[in-house]
């Protein structure tokens, strides 16, 4: 790798020293002043130009295709099919022009080359062309207007009442998540109430959060909706899901939020990508600070008895670190301790 | 009897005592010469595009060929190099400073600041800026900023590293990343300064436009260079106090324990008292001048280019009015778009649907421009010099870079596209490779104006090849890789499972940008030795019609023109006239001088004009 830098470093100071030194012969040459002349090299420039094009086109639409499979498998959330298309109808609708225009242009440089003894046409405007090339376009992007509103009034509808909910809190440089656990209701959180153990934040004088659990990795049912509430604890960072085509700021200060509906399981997309290994995926997109490459966290799309499953195999947080049970209010205590499965009741059970 | 004779002629100024009386210092340094100023704001812009250069290098090597040891940069970086590898936080604070130097130090002050102090007088016929002086306070500014900027890589926490975005809370909190220290002060005090420059500048742009105009040069005659660097001027003395602002409040929330943008922080172990801001607010701000810098950059490159095609294609600019009127379109739309960085940042949806639309809204004026191009080289008889190849450059630029960007502008798609090398690839197209190339393509056209030599062009053509290859090289496989998922700002993409897969490529356009960066070398090279050993140039080396080619002197002195200003009876655009002499009509010859070429519509108006002087003259 350093080898070939150095053999294309070293060929392009030759390449510099020979002009420098034909410069400097022609200049020796030349000491009377330059005339307005045409470049004695205005057919190879042509030429050249004719070339280039022929080259670039044939070059981006081979690898367009080339590249097609390092691209990202298709769309593993509902509203990520609707984006898509939309993605690969707007992507026809511009590379149609980008081919068309690109060629014109080359092709008009080209052909309309200095010609000795011929005038340029004088051809200052045309009212009827120009009228035509303003709407036009404006049609076209009006047509992709509607179909992205359209998508985009979908998208961010309110989320359907039956959605998972699940927060997401941002922090340099990893991802808490936190599931409301058997009483289907999350607690709340304070930044102020935050310290290294309890990186949420998490209020523990809200008997809603005693059984909340915080696991590793990421599970969502595969079909239902879910609604992720994201949170940011220091600076801004972003919900990065490119596999579900999600992305949503994290925010300090005000809570966001996006809801979508997985539509393969893991084990589905890793039949569908042939890769017994794969995994979805969350990245951060937002500049958060030195650690801002790294915040990866795995998502498991599971199917819906499968994730009931997991989530009821999940210690909550106050089992993992009872030593918040300190914490909590005198009068709070014993339910949070049965709550939170410290302490096996049967009489009462949570909800 | 030409219309001149009977016109009352102005009453000749007094420039005999030109340049005697300047010492080196006020002749070089503290000049209050438009041209000289110009030519300071070209050097500054090319130091900075190096410095910039060369950090976009750095990004490079870090990001195609991660296992390669830095320990040769030690003696340059210092403690930024540990164990041969670069480090994380200097990484961002290169990608930083690089696109603030790009986009600011070079493609702003760089590029408007060149042309519009060297161009305007010269294309409109004036002595000089409206306020010379504030012309002047203008460059100093400028210089006082950059030194600011210099001086944050040399702190011991290192520059800015928020990106040139520098949201808070990162960029407040010197908790966050080191760079939010004493580098960022610097940062935000050489950015205040830089601002005052842009405003000095662009209000001296805007008057001497608008009062110092010669006889006869009407709106209607303005080449359209300076129609766009008058434009520019406008977006920027409206959109840059607005930064300026959100710059100050950031200094505020840093300094002094405010809270515009801080809310329910906990970071380093400890909450922060702050309570009730909006990181969002910042961001509404900074985009409402973010969104106008792209067209402050965007527009006077177009400008240069739609001089530059005509001259050289030897025929009049096509829609000369519609591509007026497209600029002041994009002017007024540009105000309105900004949010279209914000579609994933929280705000109201309803914002998304309304800021789809004026997005949209503002790519008809840029596809009309491309259009009028096309059409002008269509039927032309065409030269192609080193500053027609880079015109015809840009263009492609304008349509590549452009029409991603009708993607990135739809909301639904911009969720996933949104900080990926996608958005990079498509603005660097749009914005920065394309106004590279207008300045390139000025400099080579204007070069003889300058220094009252020629550019080598055979060098010119080399520097264009290497360079436009190059740049799509770099830049079109950043859409595949953004689409990919790979989000911009990244250190290393080692950490994913899904970032693997496209190491070749990373590899492949970090060679691209190393060769495309050397042969920048060309065009210093060409640049400095043309200065002093280049041709010499010709009073119009290219058979141009516009003012600047009728001065005495090839390389004017104070105040242009040694005797009268000339006074202009057409517009720019008169190439390759049915029935001309020539292929050209520059701007000072009457209609009388050219009847067998004139219009009908133009005889007629001789016509009339003779009858009412003959009627003054025998009332
Ligand atoms: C040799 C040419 C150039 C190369 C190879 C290059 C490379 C890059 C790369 C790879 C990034 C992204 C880094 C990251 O996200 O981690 C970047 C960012 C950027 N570049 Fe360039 N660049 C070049 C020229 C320019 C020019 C001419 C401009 C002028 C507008 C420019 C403006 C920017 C801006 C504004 C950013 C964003 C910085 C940020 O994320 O805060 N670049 N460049
Ligand atoms: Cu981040
Ligand atoms: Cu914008």
């Amino acid at each position: 790798m350093i080898q070939i830098i150095g053999i294309v470093g070293a060929a392009f100071v030759i390449a510099i020293a020979y002009a420098i030194f034909k410069v400097l012969r022609f200049v020796d040459i030349i000491k009377r002043p330059a005339k307005s002349e045409v470049p004695s090299d205005n057919n190879t420039s042509a030429l050249l130009l004719l070339i280039f094009v022929i080259l670039f086109l044939f070059g981006f639409w081979w690898y367009f295709f080339y590249a097609s499979p390092d691209l990202l498998p298709v769309s593993a959330s509902a509203h990520g099919e609707e984006t898509d298309q939309l993605f690969r109808i707007a992507m026809g609708v511009i590379l149609i022009p980008f081919t068309l225009l690109n060629i014109l242009l080359f092709y008009a440089a080209y052909r309309f080359r200095y010609k000795k003894g011929t005038f340029a046409r004088f051809y200052p405007h045309n009212n009827k062309l120009e009228v035509i090339w303003t709407v036009v376009p404006g049609l076209v992007f009006a047509v992709l207007i509607l179909m992205g509103t359209n998508v985009w009034s979908r998208i961010t509808t309110a989320p359907p009442e039956n959605a998972e909910v699940i927060n997401i809190m941002g922090y340099q440089f990893a991802w808490g998540v936190r599931y409301p656990g058997a009483d289907d209701t999350l607690g709340s959180h304070d930044y102020r109430l935050a310290d290294a153990v309890n990186q949420f934040g998490m209020d523990l004088s809200d008997p809603s959060s005693f059984d909340d659990f915080m696991p590793l990795e990421i599970h969502l049912p595969k079909g239902k909706p879910v609604l992720l509430n994201i949170f940011a604890k220091d600076v801004i960072h972003s919900v990065f899901l490119p596999h579900f085509r999600l992305k949503m700021d994290a925010v300090p200060g005000m809570p966001t939020r996006f809801w979508f509906t997985p539509k393969y399981t893991t084990e589905e997309m890793r039949e569908m990508v042939g890769n017994p290994e794969f995994n979805y995926e969350m990245a951060c997109t937002e500049i958060c600070g030195t650690g801002h490459f790294a915040m990866r966290m795995v998502v498991v799309v599971d199917e819906p008895e499968a994730y009931e499953e997991w989530k009821a195999s999940q210690l909550t947080w106050l089992k993992m670190n009872p030593e918040y049970l300190a914490k909590i209010p005198e009068n709070l205590q014993e339910i949070a301790r049965i709550k939170s499965g410290i302490e096996q009741l049967p009489a009462i059970v949570a909800k | 009897m030409s219309i001149a004779d009977i016109q009352i002629a102005p009453t000749p100024e007094h420039h005999q005592h030109d340049d005697h009386s300047l010492n080196f210092w006020t002749k070089y340094i503290f000049s209050t010469d438009h041209k000289v100023i110009g030519k300071q704001f070209l050097i500054m812009g090319i130091f900075w595009a190096i410095i910039g250069g060369l950090l976009s290098v750095l990004i490079r090597i870090q990001l195609g060929m991660p296992e390669s040891n830095l320990a040769w940069l030690e003696p340059i970086l210092g403690k930024w190099i540990v164990d041969g590898k670069l480090d994380p936080g200097f990484y961002l604070g290169t990608v930083t400073m690089h696109g603030t130097i790009m986009m600011f130090l070079v493609l702003t002050a760089g590029l408007s600041g060149t042309f519009s102090n060297f161009l305007i007088p010269l294309q409109i016929g004036a002595r000089d800026m409206a306020s010379p002086f504030m012309n002047m306070l203008s460059f100093w500014f400028y210089m006082l900023s950059s030194v600011l900027f210099f001086v944050s890589f040399f702190v011991e926490s290192g520059p800015a590293m928020g990106g040139w975005t520098v949201y808070p809370p990162l960029s407040a909190i010197p908790q966050a990343i080191s760079g939010s220290g004493l580098g960022m002060t610097l940062y935000i005090i050489g950015f205040i300064l830089f601002i005052v420059s842009t405003l000095m500048g662009g209000l001296n742009y805007i008057t001497t436009v608008i009062n110092l105009r010669t006889k006869g040069m009407s709106m209607a005659r303005m080449p359209l260079t300076v129609w766009a660097l008058f434009l520019t001027a406008v977006i920027a003395t409206l959109s840059f106090p607005v930064l300026f602002a959100a710059l100050l409040l950031l200094f505020f929330d840093r300094s002094f324990g405010t809270s515009f943008y801080l809310s329910e922080i906990y970071i380093a172990g400890e909450a922060l008292p702050n309570m009730g801001g909006s990181p969002v607010l910042y961001q509404h701000l900074f985009w409402f001048l973010g969104h106008p810098e792209v067209y402050i950059i965007f527009l006077p490159a177009l400008g240069l280019t739609s001089e530059i095609v005509a001259t050289h294609a030897r025929k009049p600019i096509f829609g000369y009015k519609a591509m007026i009127l497209s600029m002041a379109g994009i002017v007024v739309l540009s105000f309105v778009v900004w949010a279209h960085h914000m579609f994933t940042s929280g705000m109201n949806p309803f914002l998304g649907t309304a800021f789809m639309v004026t997005t949209l809204a503002i790519a008809i004026p840029s596809a009309i421009k491309v259009f009028n191009y096309i059409t002008t080289l269509w039927g032309g008889n065409i030269r192609f010099t080193a500053a027609m190849l880079f015109s015809i450059g840009l263009i492609s630029f304008i349509i590549s870079g452009g029409l991603t960007g009708i993607i990135l502008g739809n909301a639904p798609l911009d969720i996933h596209l949104h900080d990926t090398y996608f958005v990079v690839a498509h603005f660097h197209l749009v914005m920065g490779v394309l106004a590279f190339f207008g300045t390139f393509a000025g400099v080579y056209h204007w070069f003889p104006k300058m220094f009252g030599r020629m550019m080598h062009e055979g060098l010119g053509k080399l520097h264009f090849w290497i360079t436009l290859t190059g740049s799509y090289l770099m830049f079109i496989p950043m859409h595949y890789m953004g689409y990919a998922g790979y989000p911009r700002r990244y250190y290393s993409f080692t950490n994913f499972e899904y970032m693997n897969n496209f190491i070749d490529l990373n590899w492949f356009i970090s060679v691209a940008a190393i060769v495309t960066a050397s042969a920048q070398l060309i065009f210093l090279f060409n640049f400095f030795y043309s200065i002093w050993r280049g041709k010499k140039a010709p009073a119009n080396p290219w058979g141009s019609n516009s003012l600047e080619w009728t001065t005495e002197k090839v390389v004017p002195g104070h105040g242009n023109w040694e005797g009268d200003i000339p006074e202009v009876y057409r517009w720019p655009y008169d190439y390759s006239k049915p029935g001309a002499k020539e292929d050209f009509i520059p701007q000072t010859v009457s209609l009388t001088e050219t009847i067998e070429s004139n219009t009908d519509y133009e005889n007629q108006r001789l016509i009339q004009l003779k009858k009412e002087i003959t009627n003054t003259q025998n009332n």
